[in-house]
């Protein structure tokens, strides 16, 4: 094991919290991101980490938890893409184009006032790319509240949630609102991509969101199997990237860590292309 | 134009009572007055384009009506009533990672919030309507790998399953080779005896409906007529409800209505009644 765990990992101080928060927040991410797969929210997602991304520089620029900037950004913008009210494909897509080009001006906007103001030096880092190491100790009890309720909220609604993606009309007709189920999503979403924008930062944070679960979704075939297996794999990226990240230090000549982002987001995608290539295979044999 | 009252000895179950529909500024029902008693079978006939969705939607509560009112079993209709519903068209992507049986269970607790796990009442109930709808052999296929037909038939097995007391089927027919659309007739005229459903079901082609139906509620120019088809599909009764004159023409004991003015030579079959 110790050409695999280099020195010091389970004994050095920022690991542990890392460790745990990252897990946590992958399994938010993956079981959320199965729901995102299945309602074709993908762009929605990746429109988020951009608003959390203003919400992370705005709460740096005031002195704010960035956690908190991430979140109430996230819901303000998802509200204003669900408000739209689109109930066709295009105009939603329309929407969340506008509401993501809004937030990526106001991100630019704000990061150049943090990073010309020197009491917030290395928060533009953290915003974009983020770095669960850096996470301090403090936000991680708010965190894993935070992403309890996010998994309960989620989980409560699942079936009138599942039914009107699958069909609004059908939906309707029995008495459940699609609006209401919309708009429920997307807060859960945005509370989703505020969690993985603190760990691998706002800019990376969609590959936690999708990658797993469309990793899944190639394997299993029904929603149960899809959420578990989503899960297994979120979680199994994060801590992989982590440990990966640790030990680069130790690998390199020149003792330079790899980012933990960059890790993540690497085992992300060798996750995804296994499970396409299985899928590939599995469909070849009949 | 109104409507026989309800087969003796019945219960009423539907009210559709004078009820106007507006969509963008125009009147495309109006005056529409019928009723459909416990258990039957009654088919909503029309061309493309008479009113036929609209007025299911209005039942359902899902389009607002800006005249008269929808009662169903004792309730002014308002969405989540007990009624199931099996749209036209419903696509599934071909990937959705949800199962038959399982979005046949929608069909019970699909409104339903909280933790809870789903009931054994729930899937044994599932069990039971895929069997009556000869779907238990799909009850692991993902519902986007199925054909059209399975999938519709699907649809049937999660509007059922909730025990509705009212069943509407939009065109379930349409799209089907006539081998099937008898198939499907008997199926549903097998469940809704063994259910104890009425079924409203809407089709441009009164002719294979005519052995299961008990009325037809008959839809053109906004309007209807109601009772049963021998009452309904006559020259004098179709031409007051088209506003012009049409025939209704027996060739070789399948009865034929012809809809158009006198010498108009777009006149073609619309209907064909056996």
């Amino acid at each position: 094991m110790h050409w695999l765990v280099e020195p010091g990992f389970w004994s050095n101080p920022v690991v542990g919290p890392a460790l745990v928060l990252g897990a946590v927040v992958a399994a938010v991410s993956a079981a959320v991101g199965v729901v995102v797969v299945v309602r074709g929210q993908s762009f929605a997602g990746h429109a988020l980490t951009d608003v959390a991304m203003a919400g992370g520089a705005g709460a740096s620029l005031v002195g704010a938890s960035p956690l908190l900037g991430f979140l109430l950004a996230g819901i303000v913008g998802g509200g204003s893409i669900e408000a739209a009210g689109a109930e066709r494909v295009r105009d939603r897509d329309v929407a969340t184009g506008v509401v993501l080009g809004a937030a990526a001006g106001l991100t630019a906007l704000l990061l150049y006032f943090v990073s010309s103001s020197t009491s917030a030096t290395g928060s533009t880092q953290s915003v974009l790319f983020g770095s669960v190491f850096t996470v301090s100790r403090s936000v991680v009890p708010l965190g894993v509240a935070v992403a309890a309720a996010t998994l309960v909220t989620l989980f409560s609604v699942r079936r009138p949630l599942l039914l009107s993606s699958l069909s609004p009309e059908l939906a309707a007709a029995r008495g459940v609102r699609p609006r209401v189920m919309g708009l429920v999503f997307v807060v859960v979403l945005a509370a989703s991509v505020a969690l993985s924008a603190l760990v691998i930062g706002a800019i990376l944070s969609t590959a936690l969101l999708v990658g797993p679960a469309s990793a899944a979704l190639r394997v299993s075939r029904g929603l149960v199997g899809a959420t578990v297996g989503a899960i297994v794999a979120g979680v199994a990226s994060v801590e992989l990237g982590i440990l990966a990240s640790y030990d680069s230090f130790y690998w390199s000549a020149a003792h330079r860590s790899v980012p933990v982002s960059a890790c993540v987001v690497g085992v992300v995608l060798v996750e995804v292309a296994a499970a396409t290539v299985w899928s590939r295979w599995r469909r070849g044999r009949g | 134009m109104g409507c026989e009252p309800l087969p003796e000895g019945r219960r009423e179950l539907v009210h559709v009572h004078d009820v106007e529909v507006t969509l963008g500024g125009r009147t495309v029902l109006r005056d529409v007055d019928f009723r459909i008693a416990e258990g039957e079978f009654v088919g909503l006939i029309g061309t493309n384009g008479s009113g036929k969705t609209t007025l299911l939607r209005a039942i359902l509560g899902l389009q607002p009506t800006s005249g008269g009112e929808v009662v169903v079993a004792g309730r002014e209709g308002r969405r989540g009533g007990p009624v199931g519903y099996v749209p036209q068209r419903v696509t599934f992507d071909h990937d959705v990672p949800v199962r038959v049986a399982d979005f046949v269970a929608l069909g019970v607790d699909g409104t339903r919030l909280g933790l809870a796990r789903r009931g054994r009442g729930v899937r044994e109930r599932v069990d039971e309507v895929l069997a009556s709808l000869e779907l238990g052999a799909l009850a692991g296929r993902r519902i986007g790998a199925l054909s059209g037909g399975e999938q519709q038939r699907v649809l049937m097995a999660h509007a059922l399953a909730s025990r509705p007391r009212l069943l509407l089927l939009d065109e379930p027919l349409a799209n089907l080779d006539l081998p099937r659309v008898h198939e499907t007739i008997a199926v549903l005229d097998r469940v809704r005896r063994s259910e104890g459903v009425a079924v409203l079901l809407s089709a441009h082609e009164i002719g294979p409906l005519v052995p299961v139906m008990d009325r037809v509620v008959y839809v053109a120019q906004g309007r209807v007529a109601c009772g049963t088809t021998g009452e309904v599909v006559r020259p004098e009764v179709l031409s007051a409800l088209y506003g012009h004159h049409v025939d209704v023409l027996n060739v070789h004991g399948r009865v034929v209505v012809v809809e158009g003015e006198p010498g108009d030579p777009g006149a073609h079959p619309e209907v064909v009644v056996r």
